[in-house]
């Protein structure tokens, strides 16, 4: 066997193991595909019904208007933009503060915004709940995006990124007179892309993704976000599969096409702050 | 009269002490820094700062929004710990989760992130293949595993019957399998994640080190073993941690596939909370469970850092 051949081998028997793995990872989200085009008796049929035919499409527009999946699918968006929005602002806000501002007590205070990241969200919801409850803000759009405009994971994310922009521009504008306000907007703000739609990637995943708490402070059907909306829409199609998939298949679609356009921010955003995601 | 300071400054020769507090704080940023934090802070202050403390305040009155609040000193925190029979499942179940699902998930991980560490053409199809399930919504794919999960018409028994199993198990409807259901379920949402952390570290990885071993005459395994194992340990101290942190937290899953069933065999320590705050509206009893979750992670958190120097290899 020469050398060729031999390499050859290696990289099919590689190719094997990356495809019975990838089968596996990704068989899930076939077999969603497939039953969500399903009808309802071929799915209780024994042995396997892989292929869907005739394809039922009707699936689609029914899991759409049994329950109001558009109101859900409006309140995710709204949600999501305005918890992008909020929290890229505030912390870019802050970060650079942090960053590149001297004032009194600024390392005492980063240091208590890093140590509040170590409490888990349950620990706040409790207080927080009850607050949106005395503000009459329950089953309002307030309630689902006030409590989440600011966020101490991404100040500190964005100040670790501020921190390794060479001062260098920054002096020159200085020496010609900027304001600290426009020295953020022209130098900072642009030199941060990268750093910028990677925050935003996370914290739109987080929010679409989010439950627990826009199940406690919403109760209306029409308040519901997509995940929210997915558990209503179990309770009332409990054993009906194909809706159900055609459903959650609705859920999914957004956010793995977000994920297709801004895979490298993800992949880079995990690997410079290994959080987000979980 | 004028004060010492005064005629000192009237002078142009400031006192040491107004410079260490006035002129240092005129001389820094703070009116700025204060325009730039304001939004944040504001917010960190209500939704944070504060409801830590009132979490904390709470925890010690029986709170159910109803009535007015009752000071109950120490009793909520006795009750869980030594007379809620609940709580101690929950609290079994979840470590069970725990210590389930995240050394299998970081030796998947592990294994996925060696298998895409090449340049083979497409390779990056499979990257993102393998990422797939950390984005997707856990509640859209615990309605999926809970389909394939069913035991008559669901994929995952129809495979096990076409390979011969005649009785496979009935995963979660049965009390013994549905939290090895919801690990299996989890290791699969989790170890993409896990792979691109695992990924960076092996691409990390200094390549002399692999040369130089290969002279030595060392074999593949003997290198993953004694090479890229140790080079990876802060990779891996810093997923176990993170990962640990996460899983004591599980809920969305739970909550969706089982219900916390069946005979609360996956009630888990947040639905517990759940249950408690926002079903029976015990606000106190609940905060307390809260801040019994926090202490476990932080205790947790505590001790790996502690024994990290015994196995993490840092250059």
């Amino acid at each position: 066997m020469n050398r060729h051949t031999q390499t050859l081998l290696q990289h099919s028997l590689w190719y094997l193991a990356l495809i019975a793995v990838a089968a596996l990872m990704v068989v899930p989200f076939v077999w969603m595909l497939a039953t969500s085009l399903q009808s309802l008796d071929r799915v209780f049929r024994s042995g396997l019904q892989f292929l869907p035919i005739p394809p039922q499409w009707g699936n689609y527009t029914k899991a759409w208007t049994v329950v109001p999946f558009d109101r859900f699918f409006i309140n995710s968006t709204v949600v999501a933009l305005a918890h992008v929005v909020g929290q890229v602002a505030t912390s870019a806000m802050a970060a650079y503060a942090f960053a590149r501002l001297r004032f009194p007590l600024r390392d005492q205070l980063f240091l208590l915004y890093l140590g509040t990241l170590m409490i888990p969200a349950q620990v706040t919801i409790i207080p927080n709940f009850i607050l949106m409850r005395d503000f009459k803000w329950t089953d309002t759009y307030w309630a689902l995006i006030v409590p989440f405009l600011v966020s101490t994971f991404g100040t500190f994310l964005l100040r670790q990124f501020f921190l390794t922009i060479p001062r260098d521009l920054e002096d020159a504008a200085k020496i010609d007179g900027a304001s600290h306000f426009s020295i953020f907007t022209r130098v900072i703000l642009p030199l941060s892309g990268p750093a910028l739609a990677t925050l935003a990637i996370f914290v739109f995943l987080g929010s679409w993704n989010s439950f627990l708490w826009p199940l406690i402070v919403t109760n209306s059907m029409e308040m519901r976000t997509i995940p929210v909306g997915l558990r209503v829409f179990q309770g009332q199609y409990t054993t009906n599969y194909p809706l159900m998939m055609a459903a959650a298949s609705l859920a999914l679609m957004p956010v793995l096409i977000v994920y297709m356009l801004g895979q490298k921010y993800f992949v880079r955003g995990i690997t410079l702050t290994g959080m987000a995601g979980t | 009269m004028a004060t010492v300071g005064e005629r000192a400054l009237a002078e142009g020769r400031p006192t040491a002490r107004r410079r260490t507090w006035w002129q240092q704080l005129r001389r820094s940023d703070a009116g700025v820094a204060l325009l730039f934090l304001l939004p944040n802070l504001l917010g960190f202050l209500v939704f944070t700062a504060r409801a830590v403390i009132e979490a904390f305040r709470l925890s010690f009155y029986r709170a159910d929004l109803l009535t007015p609040e009752v000071w109950v000193g120490l009793s909520n925190y006795q009750r869980l710990l030594f007379n809620d029979e609940l709580f101690r499942k929950v609290l079994v179940n979840t470590a069970y989760y725990t210590f389930g699902s995240v050394p299998l998930a970081i030796i998947v991980g592990l294994l996925l992130a060696v298998l895409v560490n090449t340049q083979l053409r497409g390779i990056t199809v499979f990257r993102t293949a393998f990422f797939m399930p950390v984005v997707s919504s856990v509640v859209a794919v615990s309605l999926l595993w809970q389909w394939l999960y069913n035991s008559d018409f669901g994929l995952i028994n129809e495979a096990l019957r076409a390979i011969g199993l005649r009785n496979p198990p009935i995963w979660l409807s049965d009390p013994r399998w549905a939290m090895p259901a919801l690990i299996i379920m989890s290791v699969w949402r989790q170890a993409g994640y896990n792979m691109v952390l695992f990924l960076a570290g092996l691409q990390g990885v200094p390549v002399h080190l692999y040369e130089a071993a290969e002279i030595d005459g060392a074999n593949r395994w003997q290198r993953f073993w004694s090479i890229t194992l140790p080079m990876l340990s802060p990779t891996t101290f810093f997923v176990l941690v993170i990962s640990i942190i996460g899983s004591f937290q599980v809920f969305d899953q739970a909550l969706i596939l089982t219900n916390g069933g069946p005979a609360d065999a996956t009630h888990t320590v947040v639905m517990f909370i759940y249950n408690q705050g926002f079903q029976y509206f015990k606000m106190g009893y609940a905060a307390a469970v809260a801040w019994i979750l926090f202490a476990l992670i932080f205790l947790l958190t505590l001790f790996q850092w502690r024994y990290q120097r015994q196995w993490v290899h840092y250059e």
